[in-house]
């Protein structure tokens, strides 16, 4: 059993709305008592709703949103107490993949200029800092030649390399990956996948995995968290979450996977459809958040809010009715 | 029956380091019919997006649409004046950009950038256009819509401000929609509602929507017809049954082959196309996917394949592969041996 180097404990980030023509003033609760804990060398992969807190969470990680309760302890430590050079070391321990790295390139610097950056935060100096650039293009496939490049000569692929790279320079133990993968083409991403894999397997590094490809998170998870609106409603291994789903929103986010397969033009787009008004995250609906959308809402359901239990086949889910009987053979 | 849409040999150039030019889209041709879904997929730098801005007439400088006519409704787009053009495409046409943060302006509040398009183009009043923009909001299921209308960007998901742009984009009932990677931000469900949102638009409204993305799974599950682009080339085009059934070109069957599906079992590895497309402006003579292809033979590297029609008989399937279809290796163009 591996050690547990990240736990989430109840968190709660809420942002606050101002005040605008024809609104009032309101706070935003975009992560509502999200819970999980990830083990070294590990993979959590998290889905859910646009807008559902994601993003929301892997920020606070990092430092950018701050929490407004609950807690976060990285190998033991509280977060919220470090101070000074400590919280400095634990920020290194985590670092963050965006989407788009464009956004996160110095498009002026050059590769070697970024990743020499990134160097000098860390603890050992290296003796030949340009000799750890090279290690590190050559640990992220790219040649030597890439050194002298900048982003715009760089295709997408090759500009997330440079971003792992970038990450690995101050020897972290937890990347945050916030849709890494999604705006590169299938046969570049398989190749980030494997990289990031073979990166895991040589280095032992955990990975919290955002994305809405739920088949990139089922190849690349241990564990999966579902989440709706604010809120984990699913967390489990990766079988649990993709053989044997309980909540129903899990159920309904796995239907709507578009798959190339022949599909009969007669019945066109032949996916289940969530129906209903998506919910306000500022007055998030009583009981259930999922039941006025919930093809088994119950009255139990609009009333109280489903706690998170183990269902008998192993994962935690928040539904009343998340019960081994309702798993529909899903053929 | 004139198409809505019909475009053919565009060529987009860019100049290289070397003065000289590269074809980033080299003579490509098709047509959209009202009311048809057609969908562009390839490798990213294959020219797709290039292809939808050049048909736009918005192709960023120094490149330029070199050659080619793109007729809408049988009126020659490349023709238009400056006023003309700038009418057309608010009146009839609309664009989904692939970057939403590059048609938000990040320092206006999400409601004024709706309802100034609306008033603009709709010619509606300040209140009218406040009703219609929460509508299109809620359209595209973003929650709390009039209160979000006060928001800017950054106080949106990412999957919030690609569905705005969507929203903006719809708003004007355009005959003919451009949507470039419009889903990759979005969660599966919510792609779906998109998704639904633009057939409707093709089915009630008669609109053209060019779905452009890499996502085979999107785009066959969406559109009526499929274009295959290639190193700025159509390299195969044909029905979404014939080209998800039966692929004929090797590019294409790679692109599938490397497909991740819920339904198989989880690879130890993934599977990619080995290699790399030809980087800008270094294409070799011959077949621009030989270097990478499993079934090259020796005229691949010399002769430059023709699209043409494939051997298995279907109606309107086409393949550029001197291998799969020899008459694309005879048509092609100043082709010596086949
Ligand atoms: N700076 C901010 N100010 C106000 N609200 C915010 C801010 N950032 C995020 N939010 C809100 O918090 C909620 C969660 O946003 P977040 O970006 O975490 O979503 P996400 O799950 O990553 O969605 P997506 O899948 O679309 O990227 C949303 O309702 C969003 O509008
Ligand atoms: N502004 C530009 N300057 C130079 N080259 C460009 C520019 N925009 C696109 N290109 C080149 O044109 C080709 C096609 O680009 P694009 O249409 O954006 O590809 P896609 O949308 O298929 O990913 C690529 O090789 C790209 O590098
Ligand atoms: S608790 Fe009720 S509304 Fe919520 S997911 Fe379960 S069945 Fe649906
Ligand atoms: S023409 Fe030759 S190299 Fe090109 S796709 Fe066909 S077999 Fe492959
Ligand atoms: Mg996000
Ligand atoms: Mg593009």
């Amino acid at each position: 059993m591996s050690s547990v180097l990240l736990e989430v404990d109840d968190l709660e980030v809420t942002f606050r709305r101002s005040a605008g023509p024809g609104r009032k003033a309101a706070s935003v609760p975009a992560v509502r008592g999200v819970s999980f804990q990830l083990e070294a060398g590990t993979t959590l992969g998290i889905a859910g709703e646009s807008g559902s807190g994601k993003s929301t969470i892997a920020r606070t990680l990092m430092g950018i949103n701050k929490p407004s309760g609950g807690s976060m302890r990285l190998n033991g430590s509280d977060v919220g107490a470090l101070r000074g050079r400590e919280l400095a070391e634990y920020r290194q321990t985590m670092q963050m993949i965006f989407q788009d790295p464009y956004d996160s390139l110095d498009p002026r610097m050059k590769v070697s200029e970024t990743l020499l950056e990134a160097i000098k935060l860390r603890k050992n100096k290296p003796a030949s800092p340009l000799g750890e650039v090279y290690q590190l293009l050559e640990r992220v496939g790219l040649s030597k030649s890439f050194a002298s490049r900048r982003p715009r000569e760089l295709s997408g692929g090759q500009r997330q390399r440079v971003s792992i790279a970038r990450a690995l320079c101050v020897d972290p133990r937890l990347i945050l990956c916030d849709e890494a993968v999604s705006a590169l083409d299938v046969s570049v991403r398989a190749q980030v996948l494997n990289l990031l894999k073979d990166l895991q397997e040589d280095l032992g590094l955990a990975y919290l995995f955002i994305s809405h490809d739920l088949s990139t998170l089922r190849f690349m998870a241990d564990y999966v968290g579902i989440m709706y609106l604010g809120k984990i409603v699913e967390l489990g291994t990766r079988d649990e979450i993709f053989e044997r789903p309980q909540h129903p929103y899990t159920r309904a986010l796995l239907s709507a996977v578009p798959e190339p397969v022949v599909v009969d033009r007669t019945v066109r787009l032949p996916r289940v459809r969530l129906t209903g008004e998506p919910p306000s995250s500022t007055n998030p609906p009583t009981g259930c958040s999922f039941h006025p959308r919930c093809p088994l809402a119950q009255e139990v359901c609009r009333t109280t809010a489903p706690a998170r239990r183990v269902t008998s086949s192993g994962q935690l889910a928040a539904c009343h009715f998340a019960e081994p009987e309702l798993v529909v053979a899903e053929a | 029956m004139t198409a809505l849409l019909d475009v053919s040999d565009l060529v987009v150039d860019f100049p290289t380091a070397s003065d000289g030019v590269f074809h980033a889209v080299d003579s490509v041709s098709f047509t959209v019919n009202a009311g048809e879904r057609v969908g562009i997929v390839g490798e990213s730098g294959s020219g797709k997006s290039l292809t939808s801005q050049a048909l736009m007439r918005l192709v960023p400088s120094p490149g330029t649409v070199s050659s080619g006519t793109v007729l809408f409704d049988g009126a020659e787009v490349m023709g238009f004046s400056a006023k003309k053009l700038q009418k057309w495409r608010g009146s009839q046409t609309a664009m989904v950009f692939q970057d939403p943060m590059s048609s938000l302006n990040p320092l206006m509040r999400i409601g004024r950038q709706i309802t100034e398009s609306l008033q603009e183009h709709l010619g509606l009043s300040k209140a009218e256009s406040r009703v219609r923009a929460i509508e299109l909001l809620q359209r595209v299921g973003i929650p709390d819509a009039e209160s979000r209308l006060s928001d800017f960007p950054g106080a949106f998901s990412g999957g919030m401000r690609q569905r705005v742009c969507i929203a903006i984009a719809t708003a004007c009932s355009p005959r003919l929609l451009i949507a470039d990677e419009p889903t990759t931000a979005l969660d599966v469900t919510v792609q779906a509602q998109v998704l639904d949102l633009l057939d409707h638009m093709a089915t009630e409204l008669n609109t053209g929507v060019i779905l452009i993305s890499h996502d085979l799974g999107v785009i066959s599950s969406f559109c009526d017809r499929i274009l295959v682009m290639y190193a700025g080339r159509i390299v195969e085009e044909g029905t979404a049954e014939q080209i998800v059934g039966d692929p004929q070109h090797p590019y294409t069957r790679a692109l599938l082959a490397s497909i991740l599906k819920l339904s198989e079992p989880i690879p130890r590895r993934l599977k990619s196309i080995s290699g790399a497309p030809p980087l800008a402006g270094r294409r070799a003579s011959g077949c621009s996917f030989a270097p990478r292809c499993a079934l090259a033979v020796d005229a691949c590297l010399t002769i430059d394949p023709a699209l043409v029609d494939t051997v298995n008989g279907r109606p309107g399937q086409k393949v550029a592969c001197g291998v799969a279809a020899p008459a694309a290796f005879e048509f092609a163009e100043g082709a010596t041996a086949a």
